[in-house]
């Protein structure tokens, strides 16, 4: 018996020591949303912290719709979001009264990336769109070798594979052959591990070290083309708040797009504003 | 057969044996038969042994191969410091902290419940549709996929009784996963308990409740909590059940209310494995990460098991 | 006053019953909330699509427009991980069970039980990870084949985490069977060989039937190891080094991009429905097979 009401003090004891800590406020910030944005949101988080003690900033992924989710749930300051908020999304939140303001954090363009080994280096939009349809097959109908080609997608939740659906795929559905990756670092890790395979991503997470980036009708991915839109797969980053942003919101997304803040964009291989 | 044997019983009769399980002569069969199930005889006790021999190897290997990959990264300041730098630096603290609260809020709702539970089925219920109802919802908690649990936790506690995206929803939900568990194995404990016991107490002229709580619980008590640390190690090491309840990608610290979200361990793996844009970076951090949640999963799953064989031991 | 401390006692009797009868039941409450709100987020996505376009459906596409939830691939996702990991680790566990029970000296029959045990603990993303990390770019490399996230590589991890589970049942069924059968197999002149084939293994059938359902079960019910390691694309597997989504690492890796309330959303609870209904048609096979292992 004495032994239970030692253990039972301890347990009391770890609860309480584990819960002190409740009532010393700070201000909460959350950003929820996109895997793509995940990277520097978190460095740049860390890094206002550090300017701004006393705020928490925490940072959840699970996808770009995941973020409209909470945005409109009103569990979250902050949506990040690869792609632009759907007219429904839009919809779904002024129902609830809330009223998402789009605030462009960061630019980036989606680049197709093959195995280092692969001698193919430039492929067409319509070759591309082909090859994710299922109407190309073979590594040799593009100029490769006579292999089968392992086509790796994106979950068709996320904001990687909407903007690829809507610039390069046009709406034709991608072959349900293709192998679906559930995160972008988990594509670029399935690509660099087969020699087959072609996959696209954002270019923050191509790392020129394990996989090959492909131009696309000769143009190259990089900071310059995307912000400039040259390469057709261009696209903005994106967060959203509840109304225009007030108090730690305002002042972590001014710290964001500021140049001290557009560092951590460009160290994560993300491209920046200006 | 010599006769002798019959008459011995069949301890006798195998102790009048040389060799167990030797093939004998069968002469009387057709030839070659005798060889055959010789060769069969042989082959099978081969092929038993070099499955459980591949067994074991197959364990050693990945815990050795983690450990090789992993163990350069383990020091004081990675189970120490938070991550940083977009996870390409810094420790771990935070998900290992993330994970004690979970198994602490899992265990509040969990332990208490389960118990009772086994208490009831134990010392209460006197059959009946109750008691069959009870132990079949049990039952079916116990089987249902771990995923599912999640997306009843994130339609019920985080949705319906807003607790949002939180250590609470996460550990409640890991709570009812373990629950089936906990009962089980308490009312094990539970019906070890000598029946002289109670009646003594009852004897004495103590209620019911009275010899429940001053009697049959004590004495069943290390059993109980041996139950509860094997369920802890399943807590410690379940990813589905949390993933959109209340484990988050990076969080700025440990959760301080029961509505923080928190980091966890088994996720912060999936985390490491599957995002995060420099791979030789967060490499070193990853197999660290696997080998300190290996570490603590196996640490507190040993030590159940080490407290099961003692306490079956005090009990021959 | 003998009446009240009468009162008094019976009341202390029954205070503590009622209340700890009254917690033991929050057990069915939480089953039957889990029923509850799976039907209720799982059920409306029947105003979108029929059960047959549902069930038939060849074409998972849940965000195009208009949006296609054939769950048939998805459903044969599930059907085949399962199938080919119980394959794989069912005989396996039986075999390490009988080695257990019937040839292992005794002296290091402990070792090798707590090795069994030890693998069941470890966590399905170290196996996951590994499975897409170690395991799919040898299978690529090795066979040559198109992805090594896929079908086999789900299911012999799964076989891993299943085989604990089936071993240590079934060795405990094996146990049950009564000394003296062997002895009768044995003075009759059978092998070792045979006694365990022909006397033991059918004389704990029903136990290791129950073993092998609760393996099945777990293998049906696993997330992370399929959803790291089989690769995610949703079409019927033709071979075992197909990439297959299995419902449960649909569920994990969409849940967290839908939208609340979408048809997407409550697809996904539709699927954890299916899941559900699955393994509970599976939990009532085991309690008829234990009821009448009891009844024997």
């Amino acid at each position: 018996m004495r032994k239970s009401r030692a253990a039972a003090l301890c347990f009391a004891v770890l609860a309480a020591a584990f819960f002190s800590g409740a009532a010393w406020a700070a201000e909460e910030l959350s950003i929820n949303g996109s895997t793509t944005i995940l990277p520097f949101a978190q460095s740049t988080a860390e890094a206002f912290m550090k300017i701004s003690p006393g705020t928490r900033v925490s940072v959840s992924g699970g996808g770009s719709g995941n973020g409209a989710k909470a945005l409109i749930d009103g569990v979250t300051s902050i949506a990040a979001m690869s792609r632009e908020m759907k007219a429904e999304e839009i919809t779904a939140a002024k129902e609830k009264g809330r009223n998402p303001v789009q605030h462009i954090v960061a630019v980036d363009c989606i680049v197709p990336i093959v195995h280092p080994s692969n001698p193919v280096s430039d492929l067409t939009a319509d070759q591309l769109r082909d090859i994710y349809s299922g109407k190309i097959t073979n590594w040799k109908e593009v100029g490769g070798p006579d292999k089968s080609i392992a086509v790796i997608g994106r979950d068709t939740s996320s904001g990687t594979y909407e903007v690829w659906n809507e610039k390069i795929m046009e709406g034709t559905p991608v072959t349900p052959r293709a192998l679906i990756s559930a995160s972008s670092g988990a594509l670029v890790q399935s690509v660099a591990g087969n020699t087959l395979s072609i996959g696209y991503d954002s270019l923050g997470y191509v790392n020129e070290k394990i996989v090959k980036a492909l131009t696309i009708e000769g143009v190259k991915g990089t900071p310059d083309v995307a912000r400039s839109g040259t390469i057709i797969t261009s696209r903005k980053l994106f967060m959203y708040t509840d109304g225009n942003p007030t108090g730690e919101v305002k002042k972590y997304l001014d710290f964001l797009v500021s140049d001290d803040g557009q560092k951590y964009v460009a160290r994560e291989g993300f491209v920046t504003l200006k | 057969m010599k006769k002798a044997g019959c008459e011995g019983g069949s301890k006798a009769l195998l102790a009048s044996q040389p060799s167990l399980g030797e093939p004998r002569d069968m002469s009387g069969l057709r030839p070659g038969y005798a060889v055959w199930r010789k060769i069969t005889d042989s082959l099978s006790t081969f092929l038993l042994w070099a499955a459980m021999a591949f067994v074991a190897a197959v364990l050693c290997s990945i815990i050795a191969f983690l450990a090789a990959k992993g163990g350069g990264t383990l020091s004081w300041e990675f189970v120490t410091e938070p991550p940083r730098n977009g996870m390409t630096e810094g420790g771990i603290v935070t998900p290992i902290v993330g994970t004690l609260q979970l198994i602490l809020v899992s265990m509040c709702f969990a332990f208490p419940v389960g118990v009772t539970t086994a208490v009831y089925f134990n010392e209460y219920a006197r059959g009946g549709a109750l008691k069959k109802t009870l132990r079949l919802a049990m039952r079916s908690l116990a089987s249902i996929p771990s995923v599912v649990l999640g997306l009843f936790g994130l339609a019920f506690f985080c949705a319906f009784l807003r607790f949002g995206t939180s250590l609470l929803s996460a550990g409640l939900t890991l709570g009812c996963m373990v629950l089936p568990t906990i009962v089980t194995a308490s009312e094990t404990a539970l019906a070890n308990v000598p029946q002289d016991y109670r009646d003594a107490a009852r004897a004495l002229g103590a209620t019911e409740w009275q010899t429940i709580y001053g009697v049959v619980l004590p004495t069943a008590f290390p059993g109980i909590i041996t139950g509860g640390i094997l369920s802890v190690g399943r807590v410690a090491g379940e990813t589905a059940p949390i993933m959109f309840t209340g484990a988050v990608y990076f969080a700025p610290g440990f959760a301080r209310n029961l509505f923080d979200s928190v980091m966890a361990l088994p996720y912060h793996v999936y985390v490491l494995a599957t995002a995060g844009t420099n791979i030789e970076r967060t490499t070193p951090l990853q197999y660290g990460t696997i080998l300190v949640l290996l570490a603590v999963v196996l640490g507190i799953s040993i030590t159940g098991m080490a407290a099961r064989s003692r306490l079956r031991k005090d009990v021959l | 006053m003998p009446g009240r401390e009468e009162g008094r006692r019976n009341l202390s009797e029954a205070a503590p019953r009622r209340v700890i009868t009254a917690v033991a039941m929050s057990g069915i409450l939480v089953m039957v909330f889990i029923l509850l709100f799976l039907m209720k987020e799982g059920m409306p996505i029947l105003r979108d699509a029929s059960i047959t376009e549902l069930a038939a459906g060849r074409l998972w596409y849940p965000v195009s427009s208009p949006p296609l939830f054939g769950m048939m691939p998805l459903i044969a996702g599930s059907m085949a991980v399962t199938l080919v990991s119980s394959v794989l680790a069912i005989p396996f566990g039986v075999a390490l069970a009988l080695f257990l029970t019937e040839i292992c000296p005794k002296r290091i029959s402990g070792f090798f039980k707590i090795t069994l045990e030890i693998l069941g603990f470890l966590p399905s993303v170290v196996l996951g990870f590994i499975g897409m990390t170690v395991i799919a770019p040898y299978l690529q490399v090795r066979l040559e084949l198109l992805s090594g996230l896929n079908l086999m590589n789900a299911s012999m991890l799964l076989g891993v985490m299943i085989l604990p589970t089936v071993a240590t049942l079934s060795e405990e069924s094996l146990h049950a069977v009564p000394q003296s059968q062997r002895d009768a197999s044995y003075a009759l002149g059978a092998t070792r060989c045979e006694t365990m084939f022909k006397v033991v293994l059918p004389g704990a059938s029903r136990g290791i039937a129950q073993a092998a359902i609760l393996g099945v079960m777990r293998s049906l019910g696993e997330t992370m190891v399929v959803l790291m390691a089989s690769g995610g694309a949703a079409l019927l597997p033709e071979s075992v080094f197909d990439p297959v989504r299995p419902l449960t690492s649909a569920v994990a890796a969409e849940m967290g991009e839908t939208s609340v309330g979408s048809g997407h959303y409550h697809a996904l609870f539709f699927m954890g429905c299916i899941l559900l209904l699955f393994t509970l048609v599976l939990n009532v096979l085991v309690i008829k097979i234990e009821s009448r292992r009891e009844a024997n």
